[in-house]
Parts: structure tokens; C-alpha cells; sequence
């Protein structure tokens, strides 16, 4: 197995099982930012987070093969929408 | 009243850019449908950001939040935000390969031809649209619904839109957008429409923030405080089976229809970049807000009648009207975004799946497949326009239907995963697991619709340590295992069918699989080793 696979497997795992934050199940305090209960707050870090990971999948496993496809067929006719 | 214009405003700016778009447009069927191929970056995250969300992250998302607390962030928005970028990332890219290489328009002509079988296409054609059809009836409903809403004053005198105009609105908006314009008028509008509702929530959290005198922290310290309230800022009632289980529920973005083929769109396999990073981003922009003031409404409305008005009801009393006019125009602009692409894909599927592939196109030529196209979204708006106003009563029907909608697209993820990724994977697999998922859609909703709230249907053991495996939880839903939903059982049971009649039958021709899966040092999707053959040579075959 590729080592970028080795790596990047765990942290989808980690990232999917963070999700179930459980020990914030029965807590409302502290309010993040005087208003925000940290059940709410811990889950909108969780979509920050999930956009970060989606940029290092971005960056380190893009399946950069599917850009050669492109060159293969001919270019759709009429303007990019 | 102001609402009600600043609406019929937007409505007309969304008239005139289908218009434009059918000036574009070309008498060809990959036009209509997928304009050309030719969706740019920006345009593409839009767009497809637009066919997902529908008045429910708006409506619905509030309202639940009203009546179950900030634990619908977490069940429904944080959980779509990483599995749906994931399945973009894996499935949609491969998609779009195919499509361009093979000139596959929809999920089916690719399934027909990945397993050499037409029966495979028509099965998953025909449970797609039974599953479909409720969605877009729902949409119609929902707009109905908003319009009534927005254009009653807060219910201090009859609406000036009712509910079966209101329906009539988004219907023909809809039907013009798409017939006109089809996939390139139904994208220029999600431009606008994006942009409309993503800014929809920051704008209602500071206009409300304004309003309150005491600021949001207070009025959150007040729910926390009553331990009446107290389960709507924690998560201390909702079952963490079923939190768990709605992390499944996404896999099933990626298998409606209307999805896939706005992946088909994208104009490079880049647009597709952008878009997996800034999903995340957007769902939370939209549903954050939405949770937070459905939970703020608790406090500071108390009870209301209608728990999924809640986030209307705080507009009309903390925003200027102006302001609530536009943020209708969010609204309503989620509301018609999914449901044009929702249109369209039916017509799609209709056109290229069963007219096409039966020698319609030979018959007729490739305009009368448009022109068919055009008619098929005629009938199929009006019908749908029919039964929102015929069953309005029993919208609650289309509800469920819908949410076990979204388990059974779920339950057909693993039938393309094995299509995509797995060489042994063979058209009886398929054909099992997506049988095995209408065999469950089917009990399920009977049992839903004829059990009543605590019916147990199978327990082992007996007393305190009895397991129920599958019974009807205090709310009436079908639920499995002491409480998860039945979308576990769905998935890893389609999953598991997929596997195991693929590994007892024969698996494809050698030719299939050297067409999907060509060798190492090569392109693991739609690359061959020797120069492909030009597109057009597969479209009869492959559509």
C-alpha cells in the first residue's frame, strides 16, 4: 500500500469517528463567543475541519490521471458557462 | 405586500435569465441536459451546491431545531459536510470521466453498459423515480407554502399568494426555467440562487441580533437555565444510534439523479476541486444560522402553531419587510433550485434512459428528443402541480416517502461503488442489492404506515436484556437494532448482497472490463491504452 494511502486512510477514519462527539452529549457551557452552546460551537469546528481535510485530500491524492481524459476527447464546442 | 413584490421581482429576473439561456441553447439532447459540458468552476460549485439543498435546510432545519434542539447541526449538516464532499471526491470524479469519455448522460446508461445489461438500468431507473417523484412533488408543496406564508402579514389576514397559486408560481417558474433553458438556464439561475440563500443566514442572524435587547447569550442562558428547555442546547434527548445512523444518509447525495448529472456537466475534472473544499463551508453557512434561531425562537416566541414557520415568524418580527422580502427570496430560491434540477433529471432520465434506448432517437432524430423533453417537463410539472393541490392534506405521506427515499439512494451507493471500483462486481450483484433496497423501501413503509408507535416486529431474549431488532420507536419510525435507523440495515445489507451474488456469478466480459479497468500505468477509469475512438461511436450504445 502506497505510504500516502497509509496516511491519509487513518485520518478519514479519525475525522469520520470525531464526528460523534460524545462527550459534549449533555453539556450547553461554556457559550463559545457568549452565545454559541459548545455542542453547536464543537460541531461548526467539525465543518471547518472537514473543509480542511477536504483541501489536504485536494492537494495530496487529487486522481490527477482523470485530467489526461480532458486531452483525450475533444473540447465541448461553445463558451465555458 | 413589500415581500410579496420584492418576490415577484426575483421571480422575473429569473424568467428573463431562462430566457437568455434558451436563446443559447442548441437543438442537440447533450445541450439541453448537461450544456454541452461546459460548467466552469465557480459555476459548477454553485450549481450543484444548488440541487442539493432544498427549503428544508432553510424551513426544515429550523423547525426541527425549534423542536429537538442545536443536535440537528450534528445529525444532519456536519455529517453531510464531510461524507458528501468524500463521495464528490471518489465517485463524482469518476463519473464525470466516464461521461466524458463514454458520453454516458445519466447513472443508468452507465450501469447498462459497466455491467452489459439492459434489465440493470431499468430496475435502477425505475426505483430512482419512484424515489424521485415525491421530492419534487414536496418541492412544489413547500413552495406553495412559503408563498402563503410570506404574503399573510403573520397570519393577520388571508394570504394575497394562497397556497394553490403559490404552487402555480413555483411550478411555472420552474417548467419555463427548465423548458427554455434546460441544464445551462437551470445553472445561470442557481448562480443567483446560491448566492441569494448562502447569504440568507448571516444577514437573519444580524438583523435578529440587532432586535434583541439583551443579545443571543442571554437568551440561550434562559433554555439552558429551565430545565423544561434545557434538552434544546444539549443533545440529552436525541438517541446516539440514530446520530450515528444519519452519517449514512449522505452516501445517498451522490446517487439522486440529479446530482450525477451535474457531475456529468463539469467542464474539466478541476471544477470538481474547488467544490469538495468549500462544501463543507457552505452547508454550514446555511444551516448554522438556521439551527441557532430555530433554537433562539424557543425563547423568545415560546410555542407556536407551526414549528417549521418558526424562522418566517422571526423575520416578521425582527426584520424590517423589506429585508423579509428578500430573505423569502432565499427562500424560495432553495425551494426552486433543487426542485428545476429535480425536473430536469426525470427528464433526462425519460429522454436518454427509456426513449433513447429504445429507439426513439433512430425513429425520431436527435431535435424530437428535445422536443420530447420539453413535453416530458410539461406533463410531469402539471401532474406534480396536481397532486401538491389534491393531497395537500396528506403531505405528511410524501414526508415519509421521503425520508425513506434518502435510505434507499443511500442503500445504492455501494451498487456504484462496485461499479467503479471493483473489477468481480457483476450485473446480478447489482440487481440483488438494489432488489434487496426496494424489497426494505416497501416493508418499511408498510410497516410505517400500518403498525402503531411501540410495536415490536422481532426481539431476541426476552425481559431487560431482550435485543428489539426491528420494531416502531415511540414516534412511530421503523427502527432497528435498540434504535438505529433503518438506513443501517439498507446500506450494509445492499452492500452485502452486492458482494455475495457478485462472488457466485459470472463476472463480466474480459472486453468490459478492460474498457473500465484498463491495466496498471494507465488511467484506472476510462483510459485505454491505445488511443480511444471518438464519442459519438459509444452514444448509441452506452445512451
Amino acid at each position: 500500500m502506497k505510504l500516502k494511502t497509509c496516511l491519509l486512510t487513518p485520518l478519514l477514519v479519525v475525522v469520520y469517528v470525531l464526528h460523534q462527539d460524545f462527550w459534549n452529549w449533555k453539556e450547553a457551557y461554556p457559550l463559545i463567543f457568549g452565545f454559541l452552546p459548545i455542542g453547536l460551537a464543537y460541531q461548526a469546528g467539525y465543518s471547518i475541519l472537514a473543509a480542511a481535510v477536504m483541501a489536504i485530500l485536494v492537494r495530496t491524492a487529487w486522481p490527477k490521471h482523470l485530467e489526461n481524459v480532458e486531452a483525450e476527447v475533444r473540447e465541448p464546442k461553445g463558451e465555458r458557462l | 405586500m413589500i415581500p410579496v413584490i420584492v418576490i415577484c421581482i426575483y421571480l422575473v429576473i429569473i424568467g428573463v435569465i431562462g430566457s437568455l439561456a434558451y436563446r443559447k441553447s442548441k437543438a442537440n439532447t447533450e445541450d439541453f441536459f448537461l450544456a454541452n459540458r461546459s460548467v466552469g468552476e465557480m459555476v459548477f460549485f454553485l450549481s450543484l451546491f444548488a440541487t442539493n439543498m432544498t427549503a428544508f435546510a432553510i424551513l426544515g432545519s429550523s423547525g426541527q431545531a425549534y423542536r429537538q434542539g442545536i443536535g440537528i447541526y450534528g445529525l444532519m449538516a456536519s455529517s453531510s459536510g464531510f461524507v458528501i464532499p468524500l463521495t464528490i471526491f471518489f465517485i463524482g470524479t469518476r463519473l464525470w470521466a466516464l461521461g466524458k469519455r463514454f458520453g454516458h448522460q445519466t447513472q443508468v446508461a452507465f450501469f447498462r453498459d459497466r455491467w452489459e445489461c439492459d434489465t440493470i438500468g431499468t430496475v435502477i431507473f425505475a426505483l430512482s423515480t419512484l424515489m424521485l417523484v415525491p421530492y419534487m412533488i414536496i418541492s412544489i408543496m413547500g413552495g406553495g407554502t412559503v408563498l402563503a406564508h410570506l404574503s399573510d402579514a403573520g397570519g393577520t389576514r388571508p394570504p394575497i399568494i394562497s397556497y394553490p397559486i403559490g404552487c402555480a408560481v413555483v411550478a411555472v417558474v420552474v417548467t419555463l426555467g427548465v423548458f427554455l433553458g434546460g441544464m445551462r438556464g437551470t445553472v445561470w439561475v442557481n448562480i443567483l440562487q446560491t448566492t441569494l440563500f448562502l447569504c440568507f443566514g448571516a444577514v437573519a442572524v444580524v438583523t435578529i441580533s440587532h432586535a434583541l435587547p439583551g443579545g443571543f447569550g442571554e437568551y440561550i442562558a434562559k433554555l439552558a437555565g429551565d430545565p423544561k428547555t434545557s434538552f434544546l442546547v444539549t443533545r440529552q434527548k436525541m438517541p446516539p444510534q440514530a446520530f450515528w445512523s444519519y452519517t449514512l444518509i449522505p452516501l445517498s447525495s451522490i446517487m439522486f439523479p440529479h446530482m450525477a448529472i451535474m457531475c456529468f456537466s463539469a467542464r474539466r475534472v478541476t471544477a470538481f476541486k474547488r467544490t469538495v473544499v468549500l462544501y463543507p463551508l457552505a452547508i454550514m453557512l446555511i444551516w448554522l444560522p438556521c439551527v441557532f434561531l430555530g433554537v433562539l425562537g424557543a425563547a423568545t416566541l415560546g410555542k407556536v402553531a407551526d414549528a417549521d414557520g418558526i424562522l418566517l415568524l422571526m423575520l416578521e418580527k425582527y426584520a424590517p419587510v423589506w429585508l423579509a422580502g428578500i430573505l423569502g427570496a432565499g427562500i424560495i430560491s432553495a425551494v426552486l433550485g433543487s426542485d428545476a434540477h429535480q425536473v430536469l433529471a426525470l427528464s433526462t432520465m425519460f429522454t436518454k434512459d427509456i426513449y433513447q434506448h429504445y429507439g426513439g432517437r433512430e425513429k425520431y432524430g436527435e431535435k424530437a428528443a428535445v422536443h420530447f423533453a420539453r413535453a416530458f417537463i410539461i406533463i410531469v410539472t402539471l401532474a406534480a402541480y396536481i397532486i401538491a393541490l389534491e393531497l395537500k392534506a396528506k403531505q405528511g405521506i410524501f414526508e415519509i416517502a421521503i425520508r425513506y427515499a434518502f435510505s434507499g439512494f443511500a442503500a445504492l451507493a455501494p451498487v456504484m461503488v462496485a461499479a467503479l471500483f471493483w473489477k468481480r462486481s457483476t450485473k446480478w450483484g447489482a440487481l440483488a442489492a438494489t432488489l434487496f433496497t426496494a424489497a426494505c423501501l416497501i416493508y418499511f413503509a408498510l410497516l410505517q404506515n400500518f403498525g402503531h408507535p411501540g410495536d415490536v416486529i422481532w426481539q431476541i431474549g426476552q425481559g431487560k436484556d431482550a435485543i428489539k431488532v426491528l420494531f416502531l420507536n415511540p414516534r412511530g419510525d421503523v427502527s432497528f437494532w435498540n434504535g438505529f435507523m433503518t438506513v443501517v440495515p439498507m446500506v450494509f445489507g445492499s452492500a452485502f448482497s452486492m458482494i455475495a451474488v457478485s462472488l457466485l456469478t459470472r463476472a463480466p466480459s474480459a472486453a468490459t472490463i478492460a474498457k473500465y479497468f484498463p491495466k496498471q500505468g494507465t488511467v484506472s477509469v476510462g483510459r485505454a491504452t491505445e488511443p480511444p475512438p471518438a464519442v459519438e461511436q459509444y452514444i448509441p450504445k452506452a445512451a
